[in-house]
């Protein structure tokens, strides 16, 4: 049996979407910005794209430019909160323990040229707590951004009331949507959304390409000089193909999305119980409060890589926060920040469903979870210890 | 290209002398969980000769496969053969590890290490 289950590392383009882009690569192959009849049909289907993007979110078509992908979105979000704010004099920005790096490392880029950052602490459930934001909040406060949807561990964050709460004390609010677009439903306008970063490849469009959201009003810094695609505001010639599969992706993802969540919400539920009866584990994050697709589970005595390559060897794909995994010597900054030592983030195991994950795949699964982690214990000198009661179990 | 070597594969899958040996003659524990790798290895020593090699190991599949390689490397060699016993040999008989597992062949080396360490001491 082969199951994918790392759908928050990337998903299977749709056929749909596949369709799309290898049409616009044979037929609509002009430059946008060229004045023949070639070029202005190009041009036409990128903005068409552009509007039926900014109605799937409820934005204004002009509030939308097209990036190569969520950290290039998330990357010009945080360069023009800072900058902006900086004219005013304003160099403090909220953020939370366990964004992507694409936000974490260029925060830091921005701290190391003067700016000043409070992250926000998520606690055990995996959620920024409201009360906390509000009390961060200083006169000299010129972003937030809090991630909609964690990607590690899919908790939901509260992010229209943290838009709410931005709204009020006039500080802009950016948030990395990229685990949520086309999972949750999005409403720039009801959320109190600012700026909101976006990838297709995570909802069944291709890699390569993403949007940006800035609300009218907002000054867009731009990070890519050169001509004038984007209203000025991201240098390159457009990549047509790309953005046209990633439209009819989202508009699919978006049609979609009550009966995928519907479908997944129970399976991940299913998983969840089932995975439970592993002795000394424990669910990663909120059990409620999470991503549709997401199971996050750490096992106490043993090490994720193992556990992934073994899954792998039985057909499963899937992710671990284990700092094997990335060459780290730290294990996931996320479970970290949840409360998880070293010894228990290291494993962990993430499944991310897709919407055609059935009961059977699901039973197949928590079959060979079981016995990969029964297999891995038992020659594990650390499970010896805790079973022998020379070590302390972490996990209950 | 693979991840692994298929020689580092066939040693996470199979892992040659799995377990613990009671009374051992020798044992060795190195590393820590807070890294990610805990090896721990069993000798048995008759006249300065290794003749039997268990090893239990927490961590990644580099550090199992060289954990089985190294014990299949010491077993049956003489003490001071065993303690001449270099990560790099443990790498090179695996056909290789990724650079960022290096560390997993040094752990191996220092298990073999600490478990003379500690028979030497016990005989002492």
């Amino acid at each position: 049996m082969q199951i994918y289950a790392d759908n928050a590392a990337t998903t299977k383009m749709s056929e749909a979407a596949i369709e799309a882009m290898t049409d616009c690569m044979r037929n609509w192959y002009g430059n946008p910005s060229s004045l023949y009849t070639i070029g202005q049909r190009a041009k036409e289907k990128l903005e068409e794209a552009r509007e039926e993007i900014a109605a799937l979110i409820n934005a204004e078509p002009r509030e939308i430019i097209f990036t190569s992908g969520g950290s290039e979105a998330d990357n010009q979000a945080l360069l023009t909160a800072a900058i902006n704010g900086k004219k005013k004099g304003k160099t403090h920005i909220i953020s939370s323990a366990f964004e992507h790096h694409a936000i974490l490392h260029t925060l830091n880029k921005l701290e190391q040229n003067g700016f000043e950052v409070t992250l926000l602490p998520v606690h055990e459930n995996g959620i920024v707590r409201l009360d906390e934001l509000e009390a961060a909040i200083r006169e000299d406060t010129c972003l937030v951004t809090i991630m909609t949807a964690n990607n590690e561990i899919g908790t939901i964050q509260p992010i229209a009331q943290i838009g709410e709460i931005c709204r009020k004390h006039g500080v802009v609010f950016h948030t990395d949507a990229v685990q949520a677009v086309g999972h949750l439903p999005i409403d720039v306008k009801a959320q109190n959304i600012d700026m909101l970063s976006a990838s297709a490849h995570k909802f069944h469009g291709p890699k390569g390409v993403g949007f940006l959201y800035f609300r009218k009003g907002i000054i867009l810094q731009n990070l890519i000089e050169g001509g004038a695609q984007e209203r000025g505001k991201r240098a390159g010639t457009e990549n047509l193909p790309g953005i046209t599969a990633m439209t009819v992706a989202l508009r699919k993802a978006v049609q979609s999305m009550d009966k995928n969540n519907a479908h997944m919400t129970e399976i991940r539920d299913y998983l969840i119980n089932g995975l439970s009866e592993i002795p000394h584990s424990a669910l990663n994050g909120d059990k409620n409060h999470r991503l549709a697709g997401n199971i996050n589970f750490s096992f106490e005595g043993i090490e994720g890589e193992s556990i992934l390559i073994l899954l792998d060897q039985k057909g499963i794909s899937a992710s671990s926060g284990s700092a094997c995994t990335s060459g780290a010597l730290d294990p996931s900054h996320v479970l970290l920040s949840i409360g998880r030592i070293h010894d228990v983030a290291h494993g962990s195991l993430r499944l991310s469903i897709g919407e055609d994950i059935t009961k059977k795949e699901a039973d197949y699964i928590i079959d060979s979870v079981k016995e990969v982690v029964a297999h891995l214990r038992s020659f594990s000198p650390v499970w010896r210890d805790l079973t022998e009661g020379k070590k302390e179990f972490i996990l209950k | 290209m693979a991840l692994y070597s298929d020689k580092v594969m066939e040693h996470f899958l199979k892992p040659r002398n799995l377990g613990v040996i009671e009374n051992a003659d020798g044992v060795g524990e190195v590393g820590n969980a807070k890294c990610g790798d805990i090896m721990k290895m069993y000798l048995k020593i008759d006249n300065d000769i290794i003749t039997d090699v268990k090893f239990e190991t927490f961590g990644c599949a580099s550090a199992i496969a060289s954990s089985s390689m190294a014990t299949e490397l010491i077993k049956g060699q003489r003490i001071e053969d065993a303690l001449q016993l270099t990560n790099k040999a443990v790498a090179e008989a695996l056909d290789g590890l990724p650079a960022h597992k290096m560390h997993c062949s040094v752990l191996a080396e220092e298990a073999i290490q600490a478990a003379l360490e500690d028979y030497k001491k016990k005989k002492a």
